[in-house]
């Protein structure tokens, strides 16, 4: 039976993967903070698609606890899905150098150190794959969500570096760029609807690119273009700008 | 998590600003009560009218989970944002089917039984709340009450049928019914008006399945034509598929754009109905069809909603008491038909005992839906027809009304509009729950 490993899994995202994985005959192992959260889901899963589902904690800003944590997770599952990230305090970090540390750890250091375990684990087994969960915001960054936006920049660098380096060990490793998602990380904020996706969207979007093995997802598709655009505004005319 | 947006019903009529909160768990609706202001929930908004618009709504659509199955008996417990078609995908393919279930699959079990809707089978099955085990509700309090056709009995009448207004439905059991396929042996009979129509319902009474297509166009001798579909699960041995308790996922036709205003009118759908009606002719008898044709060919095509333009339109059925007679039911069908108004889809059914349950609909006599474009003169004849139908006894459905009177619901409900106000004053004191349908209604202030 194939398995998945979702770091993160209490975020909207992924729990649409989770359904979307489990429906293709995945069994599951859940990490969260506070797995307990997960109970409900977890019978959810398992009257649905009448599959294997467990939950385990998993901290990510405690990174000394990673390699064990790796360690216990028998057997070792088929991919990892790393959909762990925070925007909250993105205002306070432009003014605190703690409160930024904690966006960097969250949203780069902690995620790119449990990958380099999965990473390889999976590169000596000779396969796996690894599904980054980064951002658009990454791609440039904005006055307004830098914080968050420098550390989803150095995820898809780390991202990008890392299927470059396991190209050949049959691990594949996709990087997620979503746009704007309607998620408890964006509640609150007015987003325009047309490029605004459910979570079950970005879940069917990640799903159909493993299945073809993409390398780089945009979701909604449109983002593509729209990153395009604003990665090429010169940056004298983009340091004016209000984004 | 909340956030301005528009809604309306499925009829897209009215449409009002909103802030809409997402449920993932009960705390987000403790949050929500902890603000001022009245609060509804809302699941998939496929109730036509304004019953499920508030100025802040809460979206049980995150609340879905299923908690527990019951492989032996068929009872699944689950959050209420779980939509009909969640079950179907579910439980179909193991043998177990929906007790009750209406014209679409995209409804959720919060919005089936707040609305106590009613299927094909209500003459021998009754509605959705009959086959409701238990209900856990969330009441103004921020307090989870448990209640049953047995234990807090007020509660869980006024709130099977009761629109959201007693509070939040946060769980559900509902026993699901054994089938053995996934198909429906279906007889279709053709019947040349109201007389022949009514007397085949009769014919027709130990069916398990039975609704008719009815021609709302069609005056003089043919008033009243219509086809009548009856059906039966079909068995195994029926079906010759190899896995007859699968289907292969249908393809959905999508509505992309709102058509003109115009494409309804009356001419439009005198063409179609005589070509519904003739066609149907061409192969009456009994024959076999997957569940999705048989209870939701509107779902096959998406947003079916924006045929009738971007105005909407306005859905309206009626239950006549069997005290009306078919001559009631001919009263009023000739009344639509001197309007020519043209009603594209009309469903008629004989319905069987009603329940108890306070704001429920149903009652045992004919009902008939129908939809019409918005429009004044549409507001004038239901105006119209609103009378007649209180005049003889009979109620209009709130789950797809938007514009009665709030004397024609108090006509209409009579002695349970009061029991329902007992139960709402005692659990809503300050009118948490409140909808611009149950404030137009008087429900609420």
């Amino acid at each position: 039976m194939k398995r998945l490993l979702i770091l993160g899994a209490t975020s909207d995202i992924a729990r649409a993967c989770a359904h979307r994985f489990a429906a293709d005959g995945f069994s599951l192992v859940l990490a969260a903070r506070k797995p307990d959260e997960l109970d409900r889901d977890v019978k959810d899963l398992q009257i649905r698609y009448d599959i294997e589902v467990k939950t385990v904690p998993f901290d990510v800003l405690d990174m000394e606890q990673h390699r064990a944590f790796f360690q216990s997770l028998n057997p070792l599952p088929d991919g990892v899905l790393c959909a762990i990230g925070t925007m909250n305090g993105n205002e306070d970090a432009m003014s605190d150098p703690q409160k930024l540390k904690v966006i960097l750890d969250t949203n780069l250091t902690g995620p790119a150190a449990i990958l380099t375990l999965a990473a390889e684990a999976f590169r000596k087994r000779g396969s796996g794959f690894i599904i980054g969960i980064s951002s658009v915001a990454g791609n440039r960054g904005r006055g307004t969500n830098y914080p968050y936006g420098s550390a989803k920049a150095g995820f898809t660098a780390f991202l990008s570096g890392l299927r470059n380096r396991l190209n050949k060990s049959g691990v594949q490793v996709i990087t997620v760029l979503p746009g704007f998602v309607r998620t408890r990380m964006t509640e609150n904020m007015d987003l325009p609807e047309k490029l605004t996706a459910e979570p079950d969207k970005v879940a069917a979007d990640i799903f159909k690119g493993w299945k073809k093995g993409k390398s780089v997802i945009y979701t909604k598709g449109i983002w593509r273009l729209i990153m395009l655009i604003i990665q090429h505004i010169p940056e004298f005319i983009f340091k004016r700008m209000k984004l | 998590m909340s956030y301005q947006t528009k809604i309306s019903g499925w009829g897209r009529f009215p449409v009002t600003e909103t802030r809409e909160n997402r449920i993932r768990k009960t705390d987000d609706i403790r949050t929500a009560l902890a603000a001022d202001g009245s609060i509804l929930a809302r699941g998939l908004g496929r109730s036509y009218g304004d019953a499920s618009l508030a100025p802040e709504v809460l979206s049980m659509l995150p609340s879905n989970r299923m908690l527990a199955f019951n492989e032996k008996t068929g009872l699944l417990r689950c959050e209420s944002g779980v939509s009909l078609d969640e079950i179907l995908r579910t439980f179909v393919p193991r043998g177990w089917f929906l007790p009750v279930t209406p014209g679409t699959r995209f409804v959720t079990i919060g919005g089936a039984i707040a609305s106590d809707v009613h299927g094909k089978n209500h003459h021998v099955a009754g509605s959705f709340c009959d086959h409701i085990s238990s209900l856990k509700i969330m009441t103004a309090d921020g307090k989870i009450k448990s209640c049953s056709p047995r234990k807090n009995t007020a509660l869980f009448r006024a709130s099977c049928g009761g629109n959201g207004l007693t509070g939040v439905i946060v769980e559900a059991g509902i026993r699901l019914i054994p089938v053995e396929s996934a198909w429906i042996r279906q007889t279709t009979v053709k019947a040349a008006n109201l007389d022949e129509l009514t007397a085949q319902f009769e014919m027709h009474k130990t069916a398990t399945y039975s609704v008719a297509w009815i021609d709302c166009l069609a005056g003089g001798d043919a008033m009243g034509r219509g086809i009548l579909f009856a059906g039966e699960h079909a068995a195994k041995e029926e079906v010759k598929e190899k896995f007859p308790l699968v289907l292969k996922p249908g393809p959905m036709i999508p509505v992309p754009v709102s058509l003109p205003a115009f494409t309804l009118n009356p001419l439009t759908v005198r063409l179609f109905n005589n070509s519904y009606f003739n066609l149907a002719a061409r192969k009456p008898g009994p024959s076999l069809v997957n569940y999705r044709s048989f209870f939701y060919p509107l779902d096959k095509v998406a947003n079916w909603n924006r045929i009738y333009g971007s105005r909407g339109f306005v859905q309206y059925q009626f239950v006549l008491p069997e005290s009306a007679g078919i001559t009631g039911l001919r009263n009023i069908l000739g009344e639509i038909v001197a309007a020519g108004t043209g009603s594209f889809l009309a469903v008629l059914k004989q319905f069987g005992k009603g329940n108890g349950n306070f704001l429920s609909f149903p009652m045992a006599g004919w009902t008939l839906a129908l939809d019409f474009p918005e429009k004044p003169s549409v507001f004038q004849l239901l105006d119209r027809l609103d009378s007649q139908v209180s005049e003889m006894g009979g109620r209009i459905y709130l789950t797809k009304d938007s514009r009665m009177s709030a004397e024609t619901f108090r006509t209409g409900y009579r002695e349970k509009v009061n029991a329902f106000m007992k139960i709402k004053g005692e659990t809503d004191p300050g009118n948490r729950f409140a909808s611009l349908q149950s404030k137009r209604l008087e429900i609420t202030p």
